[in-house]
């Protein structure tokens, strides 16, 4: 009898499990760690919507679009949170991803118009640096200096990946020479953005490519004032990174709610000390304490998605070139 | 008497298919996730033009890394088999450490020493001598060799120790000195030996990504791991990554046929397993030369650990409990990888045929994201990837393992046969007996330093568990990964520590377990 009694507990609380909708969301490892927004958003969203919310971690914004176009539409995610500006073209290419309705009044320095990609968090990419070290102003200060920085490949980072948009954007034609230019400052150039700030921080830099949001970080969670972004007069590129519901989801409303509370004060809150990067849009009570003394770039640089993948090739044979030599 | 060669013919072929199979589930296991891309993908791409210069920096990298690494490791092997001091079990266990730490780890120990700001160069600066660049092919191989002379060492000395006391003890009879002992003992085992080191590390360096990238200091070192990485994410070309993959195969299989065709297993000899006395040593010159070696090599691969270490005391006791949920998980793999890959590894090594041992090889050739990315596809249609992470995780281990096991395994057990084969044939010792007890005691350190090997690499492999990642449990290496993506350096470095504490401890413990009363 009492392995009835279990059996019947057991159906009966696998059957309320059951009733319980599950939003599936792939998004990039760090969001989903104790110290990335993950857990917090999870129980902000979980105590409003009666669901069950699973992060699941592919990867980086890259490995995440490569996930999905595997699994195809047979694939189970609901929402993928984490794209960005640099993937938009491809993944729309893909035809995985349904249209949102979610309105919203965007911080972004750059008007945001999309049917499909929603914008969570942006940021700019900048050199980062020791406050009493070397301050190049622009690209061309820096080739002529005799800084040295440590970047990132754009084939497997993200970050690297800004920085060759960046220079392309900024110089066109001339990007390869600047290049040739820089070749020389270029301590080394490493897979991802962990390693590059890695040896940053070890001293064997003395600038690093990340973001203008990276000194934050510093002064907020270590209460270390010595690190700075360096504004560069030819303006700054961006990241903007996005969320989309996928088309073959089962939980459509349910996908959409959860768009919809990415723009809420409450998610918003969230990112700018957990993800290190600038809100959406920002929550009424502001950007915390510390943000304020970071650089504001006069210049934001993104290149349009649809020209993006053109100019991505065209901008990687220049850079592969310039520093094989 | 007629019954005798059939029954002998009979015990051969029982001993053979055990491990034939072995090899042939391994191929089937390294194949069919690059026939599920090759299905999706619709067929091979074609290579691009930057592919070329990515095969050529290649090739060239992992072949002198390959050499350096064994021609370092002989006056380093050869100190350690003709010396006896005080902390040589511990000088011989330390030689695996920093084969067994995780990639990205590594390198930042290594630039800590090597490195601009490194410690190398600050001395250097303190004496007025200008700084040196460790990027470049030369920081590549450097690096290369910081990882790989460890393993090249421990393979050749096992090498010197199955030589029989016997001999020695015949060449001092004969009043020979130690530069005839070299040529009648030493350069036969050497030519034994050698070629199947080179290979094994020309086959590590080949499939090498983020050491060349980081230490090559630019797309000038682009390999073709790299490439494949490329192809996945920013093409999302499986055709071309396809391509690359056997492109990968090929040399690795070159290097296994090489490494068959020039090197020859069998046993210097059976002997009664005396202490080693060499009477041929006694010179002030070859003692003061086998300490150099020695202290240079303990300097080479102590400076980069003690980096490692020095980084990690800090954030050591800072370490959520998370990390420790994914030490107990990766523990936990690393034990399980290191059963599965011995009882693969002693089959496949007493079956004693070439193309099995080259299958064998194989794993070292597989690109961790083409193996990932094709299981995935197999797996995907089935059932949850993150349901499967752990399983997948301990297989890939434990293949990825394999050919160390083997590399350590087989010329131990091909020496036991032709020494003693012929005896346990007589007394009719065949297959579970023969093992138990004739091959598991003599190969006993070897046993003990593969099953170290083994489950220290699991440990601290990221394999492609970032593929699957369940989101409840993560191993420690990827945990490493976590921190340090989310700004966490010092966290990420105390969790880096607790990896080389617990991978050394296993490494340490299947190692000495295995030599404890063995090593003469």
């Amino acid at each position: 009898m009492r392995h009835l009694a279990i059996a019947t507990g057991l159906f009966i609380a696998t059957s309320v499990a059951a009733e319980t909708p599950v939003l599936q969301v792939y998004t990039y490892d760090s969001f989903n760690t104790e110290w990335g927004p993950g857990p917090a958003v999870e129980a902000a969203f979980e105590a409003e919507c009666g669901c069950d919310l699973q992060f699941i971690a592919a990867g980086d914004g890259a490995a995440l679009l490569s996930r999905l176009r595997l699994e195809g539409a047979r694939g189970e995610a609901d929402v993928v949170l984490g794209l960005d500006t640099s993937l938009i073209a491809q993944a729309r290419d893909t035809g995985l991803f349904a249209p949102h309705q979610v309105q919203a009044e965007f911080d972004l320095p750059i008007a945001w118009e999309d049917p499909l990609f929603l914008p969570f968090d942006w940021g700019y990419f900048a050199f980062v640096g020791q406050v009493d070290g070397p301050a190049p102003t622009s690209f061309a200060a820096l080739a002529a200096s005799d800084a040295k920085i440590v970047i990132q490949d754009p084939r497997s980072s993200t970050p690297g990946l800004g920085l060759l948009m960046w220079v392309k954007l900024a110089y066109g034609d001339q990007a390869a020479e600047i290049w040739a230019d820089l070749a020389d400052n270029i301590v080394t150039v490493t897979p991802g953005w962990s390693e590059a700030y890695g040896l940053f921080l070890e001293g064997e830099a003395d600038l690093v490519l990340s973001y203008t949001t990276s000194p934050a970080y510093h002064l907020i969670a270590e209460d270390d004032a010595s690190k700075r972004a360096l504004p560069f007069d030819e303006g700054h590129y961006m990241q903007v990174e996005v969320a989309a519901k996928l088309a073959a989801t089962d939980q459509p409303e349910l996908a959409e709610r959860f768009l919809t509370f990415i723009t809420s004060d409450t998610f918003q809150s969230v990112i700018p000390t957990t993800n290190w990067m600038y809100p959406a849009v920002v929550p009424s009570e502001g950007l915390p304490a510390g943000f304020e003394t970071l650089i504001q770039p006069a210049k934001a640089l993104l290149a349009p998605p649809d020209q993006a993948a053109a100019l991505r090739d065209v901008a990687l044979e220049e850079w592969r070139r310039a520093l094989s030599r | 008497m007629a019954p005798r060669p059939v029954a002998l013919n009979r015990g051969a072929m029982i001993r053979g298919w055990p491990g034939r199979s072995a090899a042939l589930a391994l191929a089937a296991f390294l194949l069919a996730p690059l026939i599920a891309i090759l299905w999706r993908a619709g067929g091979f791409g074609s290579l691009s033009t930057a592919d070329w210069p990515a095969l050529r920096f290649t090739l060239l990298q992992a072949v002198l890394s390959a050499l350096c690494s064994a021609a370092l490791a002989v006056p380093v092997a050869r100190a350690l088999a003709r010396r006896r001091f005080g902390l040589r079990g511990a000088y011989i266990a330390l030689m695996g450490a920093p084969f067994i730490l995780p990639v990205i780890v590594a390198v930042i120990g290594f630039i800590a020493v090597f490195g601009r700001a490194g410690l190398l160069n600050s001395g250097l600066a303190l004496i007025g001598v200008a700084p040196v660049s460790i990027y470049g092919l030369h920081g590549v191989v450097l690096a290369h060799v910081f990882f790989n002379l460890p393993l090249s060492v421990r393979l050749i000395l096992q090498g010197w120790q199955a030589i029989p006391a016997e001999r020695f003890r015949l060449v001092a009879l004969l009043g020979a000195d130690s530069a005839s002992a070299q040529r009648l003992l030493e350069w036969p085992m050497l030519r034994q030996v050698l070629p199947g080191v080179i290979a094994v590390v020309f086959a590590i360096c080949l499939t090498s990504f983020a050491v060349a990238l980081t230490l090559g200091g630019g797309p000038r070192a682009t390999t073709i791991e790299l490439a494949i990485y490329q192809a996945f994410r920013f093409d999302f070309d499986l055709g071309r990554a396809a391509s690359l993959s056997l492109v990968q195969f090929a040399l690795v299989t070159l290097a296994g046929l090489a490494a068959l065709k020039f090197g020859t297993l069998g046993g210097p000899g059976a002997g009664f397993d005396r202490p080693v006395a060499r009477w041929d040593l006694t010179g002030r010159g070859l003692r003061l030369a086998d300490a150099l070696w020695l202290g240079l090599a303990a300097l080479f691969l102590l400076g980069p650990l003690a980096a490692v270490i020095a980084r990690g005391l800090t954030g050591l006791t800072h370490l959520g409990a998370a990390v420790w949920q994914a030490a107990m998980v990766s523990l936990a793999l690393a034990l399980a990888a290191t059963g599965l890959t011995l009882i693969l590894a002693l089959t496949i090594a007493t079956a004693r045929r070439g193309w099995v041992e080259l299958v064998g090889m194989a794993p070292l050739a597989a690109s961790p994201l083409v193996l990932g990315t094709g299981l995935f596809l197999l797996i995907h249609p089935l059932a949850r990837p993150a349901d499967w992470a752990l399983v997948v995780t301990l297989t890939v281990n434990a293949a990825m393992a394999l050919p160390f096991a083997l590399r350590i395994l087989t010329p131990v057990i091909a020496g036991i046969e032709t020494d003693y084969g012929r005896l346990a044939d007589q007394l009719n010792l065949q297959g579970w007996t023969r093992l138990r007890w004739l091959i598991l005691p003599r190969a006993r350190p070897a046993l003990g330093f593969a099953a170290g090997l083994t489950a220290a690499l699991s440990m601290g492999d990221l394999g492609v568990i970032t593929l699957f990642a369940d989101p409840e449990r993560a191993t420690l290496p990827l945990m490493v990964w976590r921190l340090m993506g989310a700004y966490q350096m010092q966290a990420a470095a105390g969790a880096a520590l607790l990896l080389l504490i617990l991978s050394f401890a296993l490494f340490a413990l299947f190692d000495l377990g295995g030599r404890r009363h063995a090593d003469p």
